[in-house]
């Protein structure tokens, strides 16, 4: 028996981890013994959605596999460790604990680490730089005494952390040095585009800016640059670029880049042939690949070639195309984005008011997409990219590429089911678009999570998700099957489904629902959609059934940050009397609530325990409110501008009518919730358009949208009919709102499910208002079911005993929660941190 | 858990729990959350503490199974976690303590 072949690998990074990973798919166990050092505290984790960590994902959720998995396939892991010394005579690695390591094969994945400019005054407090989970800790722990952030970089990544700082509540500027942002990937009017939209997100941007020094004594008080001026900032986040870890290599002898990074040849070995360099360490034809794909190609080669033995497979140039994860604004490039000496012929959309800029490089022969630039929206980013490397031909106007689809209508140009089988699809883990179909089809996968876990496509950035979503529906329609959304593992039904079987049957509760027409004992998704869907047939009052209900609707409050909730009174319109707002002010510093004015007009007490809820409530119904369901999926406000009775421009009462229209859907439950707006004029103050169903006054009458949404993906409202009176009006929105309540899946928005619904907006008009179904009688009978079951939840649960024993913390204790704990924030209240 | 000398800890009548679903009980520093599993006729109880984001809210989760196997959903995250061992069941890295639960003349023990 031969020894094992011992191979050593320096850097626990997203590349040092994925060589582990496709070694050991590879070898199939037995033929090395793997060791893995690393100096950061924790295993492996998830570099790329780093930023993920400022917004609640946890250190582990990052990692990229806990320290079992490498426990349980035999990989010796030391975290914490750092590898000093090279001896590349006797083979041997030297940590700073003074282990020593002998190797067959030694693999430096050591990634990079940020480049820190040498300005006088770098060294002071408040000085940053992004790149491990420690850094953002420090970052986190140091903004909550900060005011000011300045970040220095104008690149993806800089870009990536002056958002994250502007999400800690930094006022935040950034500093480029080049004359426009992402000089890399943006030509002069995409930067331009970028920068005013960077702008509108509240990010000051500065370029041409060199920093002479960092002010300040022990801390850091502000940025000198060279012309003279001067930007004050209490912290400061550096991203002007990577410096490669080539440290180790070189004290061992190794060839390495004059401006850095470890030499390595085709099949990634270094002038070394027993060690190789991978991922952000390694400089191949003068160059540094700073992203993860081109890192995980390297594994794939190294390890393709330790398993045979011999060179089966090399690294050949990579495509560098990115896609900026930024929420908020949308920013792509790819291929050649400059053509900058090639022959070619540039098309270009620019849309200043929307803040779009596409530029797409076409060959000049008209047949080929070179590369592209993408600003402000880049849907097609996937497809585009797919486009340029498969050298597909273009179809015959490209510019319907680049155009927005309108609504409605399928998207312009080449589907995916044009791509080459031969494309690679994920290129993080360089996944074909073959593999990925065959798998769909022999494995019968039914979901992209499925997808995920069986080919690994869509596992590194995440990029190709949505390309993996069509992919999926494409080979499914192909096979003949319709992939049919199922609630969960205890019922085989759509929503819509399930919401006709539930009235069919007449069944009332969640048991008699799951014993007729499901399997099991439910769980944490299906039972508050069936609750959701027996609150939209029957209105009973949900609070009969608690234990179904999600909590917010449980507790008929809004669950905060450390298990706290908020009391959200009823104001319809957004019109409220000195008294009601002297009552709301007396209850809050009663119980010592935190106010805020909502974005939908009304007021946000924040902090009660749940003992104390019923209390508030007593207290506020005394005075005249209602509860304002802020904590259901059901009708929120109904925001207005005052309209004629103040406005000088206002043509019809919109105050009024909106109070018509919130007393009249208050209390519905919906798949998901719903907002509603009146403007008085065309002037739209109330925003309208931005509502899941908005009104706006015309001369003649109301103009009604339908179908928008504010939230992660804002989508404006469509048009649907013009200039109608007061009842035709309200008769559209209740047929209209009961056919979504009927057919929706469970928490999808108006907006997602219009952008689903087949035949778009003709065939909207075409139910409600030519009543196309012939159902329009029927769903304004379920329509004016609700309205006149209307109860107001809160009085409910006040005056029945056995509903108001439920608010307490403890069953065997009237005390209140004793780990709450607030600190005190301008004055008033917050919960203390996670 | 073997019979190591377990206390066991008389939390509260039947009556104080909700049926399929769950409530929290004080035990000296400790706060525990009791779900009366009715569906299946067992009883479970475990930290009341999400170790997620250390929140006390575990016993206004949502229970159910996952195929067959009973388990618990903080209302934050919708972590879910296993009545039965208190592990993460989205393969996560932490866990919740469980502990056992006997019912004597309609009160609820809880062994600590
Ligand atoms: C905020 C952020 C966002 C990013 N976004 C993207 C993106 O959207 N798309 C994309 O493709 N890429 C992105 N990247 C880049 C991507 O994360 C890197 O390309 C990738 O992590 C490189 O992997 P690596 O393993 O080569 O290096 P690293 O992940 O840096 O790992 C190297 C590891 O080696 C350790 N190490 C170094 N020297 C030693 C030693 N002597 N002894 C022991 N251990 C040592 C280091 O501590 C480190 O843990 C982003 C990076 C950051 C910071
Ligand atoms: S929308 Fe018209 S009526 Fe309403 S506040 Fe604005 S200008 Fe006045
Ligand atoms: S209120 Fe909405 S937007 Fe604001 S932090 Fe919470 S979820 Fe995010
Ligand atoms: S606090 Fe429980 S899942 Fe986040």
């Amino acid at each position: 028996m031969t020894q094992p072949l011992k191979v050593v690998v320096v850097g626990n990074g997203m590349v040092g981890y994925k060589f582990c990973e496709k070694l050991l798919t590879k070898a199939g166990g037995g033929s090395f013994s793997i060791t893995v050092i690393g100096e950061e505290p924790r295993p492996a984790y998830d570099r790329v959605h780093l930023s993920a960590y400022f917004s609640g994902t946890s250190a582990e959720e990052l990692s990229m596999a806990p320290a079992s998995w490498y426990l349980d396939n035999g990989i010796r892991l030391l975290t914490g460790e750092c590898v000093t010394q090279i001896n590349p005579q006797a083979r041997v690695v030297v940590t700073h604990t003074g282990l020593q390591i002998p190797y067959d094969k030694l693999i430096l994945a050591t990634g990079s680490s940020a480049f820190v400019p040498a300005v006088a005054g770098v060294e002071k407090e408040g000085v940053f730089v992004y790149r491990t989970i420690e850094d953002l800790d420090a970052i986190i722990a140091y903004a909550k005494n900060a005011n000011r952030a300045a970040v220095i970089g104008g690149g993806l990544l800089g870009l990536e952390a002056a958002k994250a700082a502007l999400d800690l509540g930094l006022e935040t500027q950034v500093v480029e040095f080049a004359p426009r942002l992402m000089p890399r990937q943006l030509d002069t009017a995409g930067a331009d585009m970028l920068k005013s939209k960077m702008e509108q997100l509240g990010i000051g941007i500065h370029l041409n800016k060199n920093t002479a020094f960092f002010d300040g004594d022990v801390a850091v008080k502000g940025l000198s640059f060279t012309d003279q001026s001067y930007l004050e900032a209490d912290m400061v986040i550096i991203s002007a670029g990577i410096r490669p870890r080539d440290e180790l290599a070189k004290q061992a002898g190794l060839a390495v880049g004059p401006r850095g990074g470890i030499i390595v040849d085709d099949a990634l070995t270094t002038s070394d042939a027993h060690i190789h360099a991978i991922g952000e360490c390694a400089l191949y034809q003068n160059m540094i690949y700073g992203l993860v794909a081109p890192g995980y190609e390297m594994a794939d080669i190294v390890a393709t070639n330790l398993v045979s033995g011999q060179i089966d497979k090399t690294f050949k140039p990579f495509d560098m195309s990115t896609k900026l994860k930024l929420i908020g604004v949308d920013v792509a490039s790819f291929g050649e984005p400059f053509c900058e000496h090639i022959p070619h012929n540039t098309l270009v959309i620019e849309d200043k008011l929307k803040g779009i800029y596409k530029r797409l490089n076409v060959s000049t022969d008209g047949k080929y997409l070179l590369g592209g630039i993408l600003v402000g929206e880049a849907d097609n980013y996937n497809m585009l990219l797919q486009m340029t490397k498969n050298q597909m031909i273009l179809p015959p106007s490209p510019e319907d590429l680049i155009l927005a689809p309108r609504k409605g209508e399928a998207t312009a140009g080449a589907g995916i089911s044009a791509l080459p089988d031969s494309a690679s699809v994920c290129s993080c883990e360089n996944i074909t678009k073959g593999t990925i179909c065959d798998a769909i089809e022999s494995q019968n996968l039914a979901d992209v999570a499925a997808i995920k876990k069986c080919t690994k496509a869509g596992t590194g950035c995440g990029g190709c998700v949505p390309m993996l979503s069509d992919l999926l529906t494409e080979t499914l329609k192909k096979q003949g099957k319709t992939i049919k959304k199922v609630i969960c593992e205890h019922f085989d039904y759509s929503r819509q489904e399930l919401y006709h079987l539930i009235k069919m049957s007449e069944t009332r509760t969640f048991e008699e629902v799951l014993t007729a027409h499901g399997k099991g004992c439910g769980c944490e998704v299906c039972k508050p959609a069936v609750a959701s869907m027996l609150a939209s047939i029957y209105n009973e009052v949900i609070a009969k059934q608690a234990v179904i209900q999600d909590t917010n609707d449980r507790y008929l409050a809004n669950i905060q940050r450390g298990g706290t909730y908020s009391v959200v009174p009823r104001v319809p319109g957004g019109e409220i009397t000195p008294d009601q707002l002297i009552a709301l002010g007396v209850v809050a510093k009663k119980y010592d609530l935190y106010c805020k004015i909502t974005g939908g007009q009304r007021v946000d007490l924040f902090g009660a325990r749940v003992e104390q809820l019923p209390l508030i409530w007593e207290e506020l119904i005394e005075v005249g409110f209602e509860s304002g369901h802020a904590y259901g999926k059901a009708l929120r406000t109904v925001k207005s501008c005052v309209g004629s009775t103040w406005c000088r421009f206002g043509v019809q009462d919109a105050v009024g009518y909106a109070i018509r229209i919130e007393n009249r859907y208050k209390g519905i439950r919906a798949p998901h919730k719903l907002k509603s707006a009146v403007s008085g004029c065309t002037r739209e103050c109330a925003e309208a358009q931005s509502k899941d169903f908005g009104i706006i006054a015309t001369e003649k009458g109301w103009n009604l949208y339908l179908c928008g949404n504010g939230g992660i993906k804002p989508q404006h409202a469509v048009l649907f009919a013009s200039d109608l009176d007061d009842e035709t009006c309200i008769k559209y929105i209740d047929r209209f709102l009961m056919f979504y309540i009927k057919t929706a899946e469970p928490l999808q928005r108006t907006a997602t499910w219009f952008n689903k619904l087949e035949g778009g907006l003709k065939y909207l008009r075409d139910v409600i208002i030519n009543d196309s179904l012939g159902i329009c009688h029927e769903l304004e009978k379920e329509m004016a079911y609700l309205i006149d079951t209307y109860h107001d939840e809160w009085r409910v649960a006040v005056e029945t005993p056995e509903i108001r024993s439920r608010f307490t913390h403890f069953v065997n204790s009237e005390e209140a929660d004793p780990s709450l704990q607030f600190v005190e924030m301008r004055t008033q209240k917050r919960p203390a941190d996670w | 858990m073997t019979n190591k000398n377990i206390t066991w800890f008389k939390a509260a009548p039947i009556a104080a729990f909700p049926e399929n679903g769950g409530a929290c009980v004080k035990y000296h520093d400790k706060q525990i959350a009791v779900f009366h599993f009715k569906q299946l006729d067992k009883w479970y109880a475990t930290d009341n503490e999400c170790p997620h984001k250390h929140q006390m809210i575990l016993s206004r989760g949502m229970i159910g199974d996952q195929q067959g196997h009973p388990k618990v959903a903080c209302p934050f995250h919708k972590k879910t976690f296993s009545l039965e061992t208190g592990l993460n069941l989205q393969g996560e890295d932490y866990c919740i303590n469980v502990y056992p639960v006997k019912i004597e003349e309609g009160f609820v023990f809880i062994g600590v």
